[in-house]
């Protein structure tokens, strides 16, 4: 008979009071401990047997884990335990930064956000991640603590594969660092999942785009896509075509077909890798075209 | 696996309670306080019956481990109505015909009543994108919106 209540397996919790203490404790019991935040993947990924660990490591409660800091000059500095809500509500992140909390407002509901973090989104390293996207395209960076000290890793290579990151054991993600983004930039999210709400995403597409004089259409475009390869995808090329030529509807058709040729999704459960190839080419279509009116818009009201 | 023993305030009594490491806030709540009013429908974080307010917020209690909640303050459904007069929320599901099998019923008020204190006048949309993770198998929903919105009008409801 299938339990539909399973509980949780046993496991120890432990809540060490420094950082160095935590990520000590993480290599002492390496392939036994875990650390989490939210828990929100965690909780289910060992409910459902799939992860087995002896302890579960909590260090919410640590020096900077739930502050979000803007400076004009630096950018915008996440608490690796800042949970979505928490994004959404952040003035300084709407003012500067809104395709995050576009992007956070689309996973699973409120009572999930309340728990559920960026960090964990990435470091969950699933490329069907709602969040990655809108980090990718705004150039995220991550602090690591790790036994070693104190190192910053690029997101774009923080990518392995399904589950993979290039952290090592102990390491431990204290901060989600944003640079200030482009003057004028204009972004979209377009998740498609099974329902309107709280699925993961079939295929997501993220698209920013930014006036820049040094380029001949007078635009740069950053295109990220989610659910469709191994890891979340950045596709320069397309982002290429469209700093060449202006973006008239046949440039948007063009990148958005190079963009569909980026990537190589599968079959499963929520869609084929057929139909999610052609999604992707015409919601990076819709995306584009709705940054690149939103930027012509912008552009006239200066 | 260790216990641990936490300290906890619950619909404004201070709980002291011993809990394994893997037992969930909702676990918590119905085998150790008594209080199964919250609901486990899928212990996943999906359908929201286990819905309380932890620290002014709503929460799945199925995704909370009880030993991160010591210290904190957790509202549950029981502690909703006030010297045996129910809350605007409980009569308004009541009037509107809000209910039916009732087990979402808990979980919905939970995230209606936090709705409310952070938005005192919710628009229609607004009120179901709060409830976007409170699944109810039986009514179709419209008379939970009809509900929060006949509360939302009455001015006690904020305040209490
Ligand atoms: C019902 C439900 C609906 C969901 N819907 C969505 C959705 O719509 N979109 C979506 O993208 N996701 C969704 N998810 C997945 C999940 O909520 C997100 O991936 C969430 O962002 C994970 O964050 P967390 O803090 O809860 O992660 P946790 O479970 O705490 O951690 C996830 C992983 O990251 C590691 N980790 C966490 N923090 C750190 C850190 N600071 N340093 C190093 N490693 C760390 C953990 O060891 C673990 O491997 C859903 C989950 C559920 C249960
Ligand atoms: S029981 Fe917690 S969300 Fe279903
Ligand atoms: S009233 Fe039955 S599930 Fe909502």
């Amino acid at each position: 008979m299938i339990n539909v209540h399973a509980g949780l397996p046993e496991f120890e919790y432990v809540k060490p009071g420094t950082m160095a203490e935590a990520s000590r404790f993480l290599v002492d019991h390496v392939g036994e401990a875990r650390l989490f935040t939210g828990g929100t993947d965690t909780f289910v990924r060992m409910r459902d047997g799939f992860w087995k660990e002896k302890y579960l490591v909590d260090v919410k409660h640590l020096q900077g884990m739930r502050t979000i800091r803007f400076d004009p000059e630096k950018g915008l500095t996440l608490g690796a335990a800042v949970n979505m809500n928490e994004v959404i509500a952040s003035a300084e992140v709407n003012a500067h930064y809104p395709l995050l909390a576009e992007a956070a407002q689309t996973v699973a509901s409120y009572q999930l956000r309340n728990r559920a973090t960026i960090a964990g989104n990435i470091c969950n390293a699933s490329p069907a991640g709602d969040t990655l996207g809108a980090c990718l395209v705004y150039n995220a960076s991550l602090y690591v603590h790790g036994v070693d000290g104190l190192r910053d890793e690029l997101l774009r290579t923080f990518f392995c594969g399904p589950g993979k990151t290039v952290l090592h054991v102990g390491d431990i993600v204290t901060e989600l660092n944003f640079p200030i983004p482009p003057q004028g930039a204009r972004g979209k999210y377009i998740k498609l999942g099974r329902n309107v709400i709280s699925d993961l995403a079939i295929v997501g597409i993220t698209v920013l785009g930014f006036p820049d004089a040094d380029v001949p259409s007078g635009f740069r475009y950053r295109i990220a896509l989610a659910s469709v390869a191994p890891t979340p995808l950045v596709v320069e090329a397309a982002g290429g075509l469209l700093e060449e030529k202006a973006a008239s509807a046949e440039t948007i058709e063009a990148a958005a077909q190079l963009v569909m040729e980026a990537c190589s999704p599968i079959d499963d459960v929520r869609g084929s890798a057929r139909y999610r190839k052609l999604m992707v080419r015409n919601l990076t279509r819709r995306a584009l075209t709705q940054v690149a009116s939103d930027l012509a818009a912008s552009g006239e009201a200066h | 696996m260790s216990n641990h023993k936490i300290n906890v305030t619950v619909n404004g009594e201070v709980e002291v309670v011993e809990v394994p490491a893997n037992m969930t806030l909702l676990r918590m709540l119905r085998e150790k306080l008594a209080l199964t009013g919250t609901k486990n429908g899928c212990s996943a974080g999906e359908c929201g019956a286990c819905t309380v307010i932890l620290n002014g917020e709503p929460v799945n209690s199925c995704m909370v481990l009880a030993v991160e909640c010591d210290g904190a303050s957790v509202m549950t459904i029981e502690g909703l109505s006030k010297d045996g007069q129910l809350h605007a929320l409980q009569q308004a599901v009541i009037d509107q015909g809000a209910v039916q099998c009732g087990f979402c019923t808990p979980g919905v008020l939970m995230s209606a009543y936090a709705l409310l204190q952070r938005n005192a006048k919710p628009t229609d949309e607004e009120i179901r994108e709060a409830l976007v993770g409170n699944l109810c198998r039986c009514t179709g929903y419209n008379r939970i919106v009809e509900a929060v919105k006949q509360a939302a009008d009455q001015p006690e409801t904020v305040a209490a």
